[in-house]
This record gives C-alpha cells, sequence and structure tokens, in this order.
C-alpha cells in the first residue's frame, strides 16, 4: 500500500506528502482538453497553476461520456468539434511539461486508448511527462493489463494508476481499490454523473472515513465540489478536492478566452484559498500515515 | 426458462463470451451490478419466480407465440419452407415483453420500485411501460428525441401507461444516446431504481440474463417445428440491433449443429461509416466496426480511428445502433452465426410483399431479417426448412411508410 508503487517518488506522491507536511487540502483542477481549443487548454492550465492548483486532470473527450454531466457532455462535444483526439491530448501535455513541474493526470474513457493501443498509450505519456491516468469506466477486474503495461512504461518510469471508489463500494472493495490505485485514490462523492450541486452530500464525512480505513492512499474527492465553502468543510477529512464542471462552466460562459482565463483563475484562487483557510484542521488526521 | 440449453457458449464467470462482453462501468454501479447478477441467479434458481414469469408470459403477453407456416409467401418465393415465429403477436407488439417481464419481477424481488429503460423503436419502451404499469412501478423512458418523431405513436402509447417519456437531444438523439441518459439515470438513483436494459447489451449480467428471458423464444420455436414437421430447421433468419430477438430464437438451437443461423444488420443507405448500423458485415465493404469499449461492454462497435463512437443511420430506429450484443460477436468469430447486411429499401420491400403474401404487417427492423431470406430464397431448396423470427409488428411504422409511399 505505498502510495506510489510505480515510482519511488512519482510526481503525484511528492505533491501530496507535501500538502500532508504542510497540513493543507489539495486542489485537483479539471478541465476538458481542447475546449474549445487545445491552444486555450494551454493557457487555461498555466493559469490554474499559477492560481495554485496542485494537480491537473486533462480530460480526453469522448462522443458517450455516460459518467459526465451535462456541463462536461458539452464540453466534450465542443472539444470534438475542435478536433481534439487523444494523440492531440498528450501532444499538449508535452508542451505544458516543458513550462511547469505541475502533475497532470490524463482522465479518459477507455476506448480511445484501446484503439490507440494500451502500451502506445502509455509509452507516449510517460514520453510526454504525463503522471497519471485515470479511466472513468474501468474497474480494477478489467484492468489488470492495462496496470501492467502502465507502471511498467516508458522503460520503467511508468505511470500511477488512479482508480475510483464510490458510495456503493463495499469496504472490501475498497481495500481492493486502493491495493490497485497509485498516486491517490478518487472518491466518488454521491451516487450520480459529474456535475455541481449546492451542497455536498450528507454522508460524506461518514463515507470519508469509511475510505480512510481502506486506504493509506491520498484521497481525493470529486463530483458536485464547486463552491468555497465546500472545500473549506473537507478540509479536516480529504487530502484534495477535485473541482471539474464549475471550471468547465466558467470556460463555457466566457465571452472570450481572455475572459475564460481570468475566471478560471479567479474561481480556482477563491477555492485554493478556502482549502488554506478551511475551517476544519488538518491536525485532526496526524494520525493517518505521518 | 424451462430448460437450460445443452451447450453453454458462455459467458464465464465475468461475463465473458469469449473476449467479448465484461463490465466496463464507472465504479458506482460495480456494486449494484454485482448485486443484480446475485439477485438473477438466486431468482433463475427458484421454482417460485420461474412460475410467475411463465405465468405472466401467458396470461399478460400471451404466450405461448404461434409458429405459423407462410403458405403464400413460400409459395411465392419457390424456396424453402417458411414458417414465422409470430412473437409480433405479443402483448404490446414484439418479443420485448418478454425481457420486461423477467427484468420487471426481479427488480420486484430485488425491492427496487423504480424503472429506467432506453428505448429505439419505442417497443422496448412501450414493453417496459407496460409492465412498470401491472406492478405498480415508477417508469421513466429514455428516447432520442429523433426516435421521438419517427416513432410517435409507440411516445403516446407509453404516456397512456403511465411512463415518463424523456427525449435524449444529445449526440445522434437515437438509441445510443438514450442508452447513455438511462445509464446516467440510474448512477444518479441506483439505490432505488432498476435499469430495464431491453437487449444484450451493457455490462454483465445484461448480455446473459436477457438472452435467457427470450429464450422461450427458441425453446418453443424447437417444439413446435419439431410437432409441424418433425425435424429441426435448416435455418433461422432474424434482425439484428443489439440483437435480442436472434439471441432468443438461436440460444436454444446452438446445440444443433445442423441448424444455421442468419443474423441480419441494418445495411441502411450506403457501405460508408455514418450510413449504416452493420457490425459485423465488414466482410460485405461495411466500414468502421472494430472491438472496442462502449455502454459497460468490450464488442464490435461502430467507430472512428481515434475511438469516437460513429453516428449510424437506419430506417429502422430499433436497428440504428453502433455495437452488437457481445455473444453475437463471439458467434460469429466462431463461425457458429453468419451476420450479413440488408439496405433500408430492401427491408421496406419485403415488409411489402410479407403484407401482401401473408396479411401480416411486421415492423421496419422484423422486415431486415426476412429481406436476407427473400435474397436467398432463390438458391434454396424446395424442402428446406426456415424459421424467421417475426419479432415485431409494424404499426408503430405505418408513418414512416406512408411518408415512402
Amino acid at each position: 500500500m505505498n502510495p506510489s508503487l510505480t515510482t519511488a517518488a512519482s510526481r503525484l506522491s511528492r505533491c501530496f506528502s507535501e500538502l500532508r507536511r504542510t497540513g493543507e487540502l489539495g486542489l485537483v483542477a479539471y478541465i476538458t482538453a481542447g475546449d474549445p481549443s487545445i491552444e486555450a487548454t494551454e493557457r487555461f492550465v498555466m493559469a490554474l497553476a499559477k492560481a495554485g492548483a496542485d494537480v491537473i486532470e486533462l480530460g480526453v473527450p469522448f462522443s458517450d461520456p455516460v459518467a459526465d454531466g451535462p456541463t462536461i457532455q458539452r464540453a466534450s462535444e465542443r472539444a470534438l468539434r475542435s478536433g481534439t483526439t487523444l494523440a492531440g491530448v498528450l501532444a499538449l501535455v508535452r508542451k505544458i511539461r516543458v513550462r511547469t513541474e505541475i502533475p497532470l493526470v490524463i482522465f479518459t474513457y477507455f476506448n480511445p486508448i484501446l484503439q490507440m493501443g494500451i502500451q502506445s498509450f502509455a509509452d507516449a505519456a510517460v514520453e510526454a511527462g504525463a503522471d497519471g491516468v485515470l479511466v472513468t469506466d474501468l474497474t480494477p477486474e478489467e484492468s489488470e493489463d492495462y496496470r501492467r503495461i502502465l507502471h511498467g512504461a516508458g522503460a520503467g518510469r511508468g505511470l500511477d494508476t488512479i482508480f475510483l471508489v464510490a458510495p456503493t463500494s463495499s469496504d472490501a472493495r475498497m481495500r481492493r481499490i486502493s491495493e490497485v490505485s497509485t498516486g491517490f485514490l478518487y472518491l466518488i462523492s454521491r451516487t450520480g454523473v459529474t456535475g455541481e450541486s449546492s451542497a455536498l452530500a450528507d454522508g460524506l464525512p461518514a463515507l470519508l472515513r469509511r475510505v480512510r480505513a481502506a486506504t493509506s492512499l491520498p484521497i481525493a474527492v470529486g463530483f458536485g465540489i464547486s463552491q468555497p465553502g465546500h472545500v473549506s468543510i473537507l478540509g479536516g477529512l480529504a487530502d484534495a478536492a477535485v473541482v471539474g464542471s464549475a471550471l468547465v462552466a466558467e470556460i463555457e460562459g466566457g465571452a472570450n478566452i481572455d475572459a475564460a482565463v481570468a475566471a478560471v483563475s479567479a474561481r480556482a484562487k477563491l477555492l485554493k484559498q478556502a482549502a488554506r483557510q478551511g475551517m476544519s484542521r488538518r491536525e485532526d488526521l496526524g494520525s493517518v500515515n505521518p | 426458462m424451462t430448460t437450460e440449453p445443452k451447450i453453454d457458449y458462455g459467458p464465464d464467470a465475468r461475463g465473458r463470451f469469449g473476449p467479448y462482453g465484461g463490465r466496463y462501468v464507472p465504479e458506482t454501479l460495480v456494486g449494484p451490478l454485482e448485486e443484480l447478477e446475485q439477485a438473477y441467479i438466486e431468482a433463475r434458481a427458484d421454482a417460485g419466480f420461474r412460475r410467475d414469469v411463465e405465468n405472466l408470459n401467458r396470461n399478460f403477453a400471451g404466450r405461448p407465440t404461434p409458429l405459423q407456416f407462410a403458405e403464400r409467401l413460400t409459395a411465392h418465393l419457390g424456396g424453402p419452407r417458411i414458417y414465422l415465429k409470430r412473437e409480433d403477436l405479443l402483448h404490446t407488439g414484439a418479443h420485448k415483453i418478454n425481457n420486461c417481464i423477467g427484468q420487471g419481477l426481479l427488480a420486484a424481488r430485488m425491492g427496487k420500485r423504480r424503472i429506467v429503460a432506453e428505448t429505439g423503436a419505442g417497443q422496448h419502451g412501450v414493453a417496459s411501460a407496460a409492465v412498470a404499469a401491472h406492478l405498480g412501478f415508477e417508469c421513466v423512458v429514455y428516447m432520442g428525441t429523433e426516435d421521438m418523431d419517427r416513432q410517435r405513436l409507440n411516445v403516446g402509447r407509453m404516456r397512456l401507461m403511465g411512463a415518463q417519456v424523456v427525449g435524449v437531444d444529445s449526440g445522434s438523439r437515437t438509441l445510443k444516446d438514450a442508452v447513455n441518459e438511462a445509464m446516467r439515470d440510474w448512477v444518479t438513483h441506483v439505490r432505488t431504481t432498476h435499469y430495464l436494459l431491453g437487449s444484450v447489451l451493457g455490462p454483465h449480467p445484461y448480455p446473459v440474463m436477457v438472452r435467457d428471458f427470450h429464450s422461450v423464444i427458441g425453446i418453443e420455436a424447437r417444439r413446435q417445428i419439431l410437432e409441424a414437421e418433425g425435424r429441426l430447421p435448416d435455418a433461422l433468419f432474424a434482425c439484428v440491433g443489439g440483437g435480442s430477438n436472434a439471441i432468443g430464437l438461436f440460444h436454444p438451437f446452438l446445440d444443433a449443429a445442423s441448424v444455421k443461423m442468419i443474423g441480419v444488420e441494418a445495411g441502411g443507405r450506403g457501405t460508408t461509416l455514418g450510413e449504416h448500423a452493420a457490425r459485423l458485415s465488414a466482410a460485405l465493404g461495411y466500414g468502421g466496426a472494430r472491438p472496442g469499449v462502449l455502454q459497460g461492454m468490450y464488442t464490435f462497435v461502430l467507430q472512428t480511428p481515434e475511438g469516437q463512437i460513429s453516428t449510424t443511420h437506419s430506417v429502422s430506429a430499433g436497428l440504428d445502433y453502433p455495437a452488437i450484443g457481445p455473444e453475437h460477436a463471439w458467434l460469429a468469430d466462431q463461425g457458429r452465426a453468419e451476420y450479413t447486411a440488408v439496405s433500408d429499401d430492401a427491408a421496406i420491400d419485403a415488409l411489402r410483399l410479407l403484407a401482401r403474401t401473408e396479411g401480416i404487417l411486421c415492423a421496419i427492423e422484423t422486415a431486415h431479417g426476412l429481406a436476407e431470406l427473400i435474397r436467398r430464397a432463390p438458391k434454396m431448396h424446395r424442402d428446406e426448412l426456415v424459421i424467421v423470427n417475426l419479432s415485431g409488428r409494424g404499426d408503430k411504422d405505418m408513418e414512416i411508410l406512408s411518408r415512402l409511399a
């Protein structure tokens, strides 16, 4: 149950260790790559990194995003219309990587990877400078080859394989998912698809305790997190908050790219501030994986 | 539900038919799918459950359906002796109700009182609405807005039976997009809701469970043809969208090596990707199908080289879908069943011929299977015996047919 089975200190593990050391809640920022263009995405990522995001998730657009709500569905459609492909997203990763050391996670459905070939994808992703991969519709049971290939990709440099746990996952499944995950564990905060909600799920603290008991990996909580208030509640409970649809909505609503960059940056700053000054205290977690 | 087939072509414990099938879903659905699988295994072994299914099949849906000798069609074509398995005579007008009864009773056993379903032609939606009303469930049916437009009659039927029909305006606004939306609803309301998936598609255990509930078609047909002719048929014909009516007919004959099986896909209006819905007919020049993952399963999928799912075209909403049930992909690999495609026009011609010779108006979906038989009949021997699965009736298609007239 090493935080990273692949590399002794992947960018992701280093990032989460540092967050634990400082007692700060991390901010994981998701945007859909290619929405509305690959060039714009590069600007959004740089702005997010500067605004205090700790990890960037780059969504690969897919024609049939069953796990996503309307906001990210529309972003995927825009990105596909602008001609975005998985190869194009990896080329973007390469460009971002020469400009910043922020950890980059590829967030995708399985089919684009499968059609590129898992090995070709994994080698290209390591080569480009990606740190981890999260596949929405791939479970531990179906992912044996995938994990073996990703962990050994790029002549052994490897990629972190991040899996999701959900409110419907049993304790035993949570342990099993933790065993195959590296980098961090992604907790889906509620049953449902991605998208903003006004309040966090009532059972979230209890759910987080259940996940804590099942893993020593850092836990990032996503789905429905959009407000500073949500982030500050998570402060004592999780290692990071994932914000996606709220950022994508800023991009969608921006009058032009400059305005969207400013809006995304402002939203990220607000959220990161809440993460730093959350009402909950990280010291509560002192006993966990020091 | 009454007899198990002698040869088990799968799936294995993880829902794999050879390499196809499996369970590619967001983690939120894994637990619920495991529960569903367990509940189904228990129900299948429970004589009381099987009795309830048989009772509703008989008294609500109208089983057994006749196996009718199509005397005038046979004489007209001058080829094999043709039998029609009359699933079109079932309540709600198609085979789809077999599966809805099974899954409806299973949902009741699991304590789920809300049903969501997807529908293309509307036949599965209507059958879901009927069973939900019969069992006192809430029912929400997702349907592409293009399909709502071309199958308006069925939208009205569903609403009359108390179902909420939700239009889906994303993607190609057809069956594939309705499945996406039903899955999104299910993942959100998974604790109270059963997803009544309408074909041999999706994550395990759906392909095997839906197959089992439809196997009653082939079990009856096998008994009926033996009674009528004293021997097994030489060939079976059925249309294949997801593939539920075809697998229902084929599966109980898999152990009889002499019985050929021909699944007929929608050839649409051309062989270029986007113009058809033929996933296993690459040999005929239909482009764009490769194994991939869509909506929970690994199977043949119409897609771009980058793995984006393609739009499809068929005059029949029920066959207008980019993937095929994993068991069909496996039967094709094994050479146990043969898959081919016929055009929109050939299907419409077949529908008209059946109407004139037999006085039966079948669904445009169903007519695809018939069209392939019509094509082959001149080369077949007069004492050969074939069964066509007449999977649904064509009342729903009157608007499309009158536009074409």
